[in-house]
């Protein structure tokens, strides 16, 4: 092992080319530190991650004008904490215009950051890394079994694990939903054909609020398994840069388990010549 | 020896630090400034940012303006409930506005500006003219809507018994004798089918507390933009604002 030696990542890693997915099975061989995020990826992460922020806080400042969803004169069966107000710290925008100004000037920020990652993804074919396929289910139930302690041993992932890829399918499907009932909203008159596609205007206000709220816990379990799991992933997601030998499969990691390293006495078993 | 026996006997702190490297740490101070920066400011976002939503809320109204069509219409469905009692009512005066008869004068309903014929309506010769009855959702600009069956002529009717519209008939202030509310439309929003002069409301004439003797309906703009106790619908050749729109309420407010 040494060619294993530390070199400085830039120095080395531009000169070869990139492996995208490379999974460390073949690490010894392939270049350790590989291209990992195209710039279109890493650019639409951080525009969604200031973006979005502001998009919530003012949705909340205009839910907050009216915390319910049924129709004057009417009962909402499925919101239990109607008529609670959402707490101000959540909330942005300053009051009910402000934020409707807010929200509608954000919107075309989001729309257009989609609708380029959607596209990347498309003529790149990275599609591939988040697009699920037959046997995801059965990886991500081992993922699973993997993090509650009753599987040893890390399954074998590529660019993502399952369970990883199964989030990134479906923030961009949650995101879907979310502009198309926003759009449903908006517009319940002139594009009252949409409107009623989600059930009527207090279903699509419904299906807005919840879509954003599983969204919201997406991107919150998301952080926590960055920092807790796969911080080496920051800096892939700024530089573009990704240590395979970091990878979560090569250490072990459970969120908090081997953060830094995998144990001698794994990794020499692993890696006997 | 593989290098990962040799990082773990290295102080994790040390570690990380190599690892994230230097850029990486000034990416995520920045982004941390940000925050920090978005917190200070209060929470109606930074004064800044005002004219550059000033500016998207002029690409909204372009954006409504394109997808407007006068055949789209709001249709509830026949079995749909009417809100009834619980149909929100409000107005600005201290009171509830009452046209008081004996110090004003009847009511009448003027119909003014950019019209060939400008003409002062008794409400006798509005009940004259065509009406149509519609049960359609009312969409407050809080999220709530709710559902009624209204009577009343159209606006395009009423143009017509002006005698049409003049070439610069371009927008129209819709006045109200609640104190100086009024709101101010696109002409075409004003033409459109379901865009009333209300005198009747779920069978009923209208009731004090949702604009009697008459006001705007259609479900076609937000509810702040339905004045009530209308007196005078103005045509101009440049929009006039209005009550909510001047407070700062986007003033096009499309359904």
């Amino acid at each position: 092992m040494s060619e294993s030696v530390e070199l400085p990542a830039v120095a080395l890693s531009p000169s070869l080319p990139s492996l995208g997915g490379a999974t460390d099975a073949v690490a010894d061989a392939a270049p350790r530190v590989v291209r990992r995020n195209h710039w279109v990826v890493r650019l639409t992460h951080w525009v969604n991650a200031l973006a979005l922020p502001l998009m919530i806080g003012s949705g909340l400042q205009i839910f907050s004008a009216y915390p319910h969803f049924a129709r004057k004169g009417e009962a909402f069966c499925c919101y239990p904490a109607q008529g609670l107000p959402i707490p101000r710290w959540l909330r942005f925008g300053g009051w009910l215009g402000g934020a409707r100004h807010w929200h509608f000037a954000v919107m075309w920020v989001l729309v257009a950051n989609g609708l380029l990652y959607l596209a990347f993804l498309w003529l790149h074919g990275e599609w591939r890394d988040v697009v699920p396929r037959r046997g995801d289910a059965r990886d991500a139930l081992e993922m699973a079994k993997f993090y509650l302690f009753a599987r040893r041993d890390h399954p074998h992932q590529g660019k993502h694990n399952a369970l990883q890829k199964l989030a990134y399918f479906t923030m961009p499907v949650l995101g879907a939903v979310i502009v198309l009932s926003g759009i449903a909203i908006w517009k319940p008159v002139q594009l009252g054909a949409l409107t009623a596609l989600f059930g009527g205007y207090a279903w699509a206000r419904y299906w807005h609020f919840v879509a954003m709220w599983a969204l919201i816990a997406l991107a919150l379990g998301h952080i926590f398994m960055v920092l807790a799991v796969d911080p080496y992933s920051l800096r892939a997601i700024v530089t573009g840069w990704y240590d395979t030998a970091r990878s979560p499969e090569r250490r072990n990691a459970r969120p908090f388990y081997h953060l830094f390293s995998r144990p001698a006495d794994d990794a020499g078993a692993s890696e006997a010549p | 020896m593989t290098h990962d026996d040799r990082d773990s006997r290295t102080a994790p702190h040390e570690l990380l630090a190599r690892r994230l490297g230097r850029r990486d740490f000034l990416s995520l101070g920045s982004a941390a400034l940000a925050a920090a920066a978005l917190a200070a400011c209060n929470s109606r976002g930074p004064k800044s940012a005002q004219r550059v939503l000033a500016r998207m809320q002029g690409v909204n109204e372009g954006v409504e303006r394109g997808l407007f069509r006068h055949r789209s219409v709001d249709a509830p469905p026949d079995r749909a409930q009417l809100a009834g009692a619980a149909f929100p009512s409000y107005f600005i005066s201290k009171h509830v506005p009452v046209w008081d008869a004996a110090a004003r004068g009847p009511w009448t309903l003027e119909v003014a500006g950019a019209v060939r014929r400008p003409v002062r309506l008794t409400m006798e010769q509005l009940r004259a003219l065509p009406h149509i009855t519609q049960k359609v959702d009312h969409f407050c600009v809080e999220g709530w809507n709710a559902r009624a069956t209204w009577t009343g002529v159209r606006v395009s009717d009423l143009a017509r018994a002006a005698g049409g519209l003049t070439p610069d008939a371009g927008y129209v202030d819709f006045q109200s004798f609640d104190d100086d509310y009024h709101e101010s439309w696109d002409v075409d929003s004003a033409l459109h089918p379901q865009t009333l002069v209300a005198y009747g409301m779920d069978g009923a004439l209208l009731g004090p507390a949702h604009g009697a003797p008459a006001r705007l309906h259609s479900p076609i703009k937000l509810g702040y933009k339905n004045t009530k106790y209308l007196t005078r619908v103005v045509f101009m050749p440049q929009r006039n604002g209005g009550y909510w729109t001047d407070i700062g309420y986007e003033w096009y407010g499309g359904t």
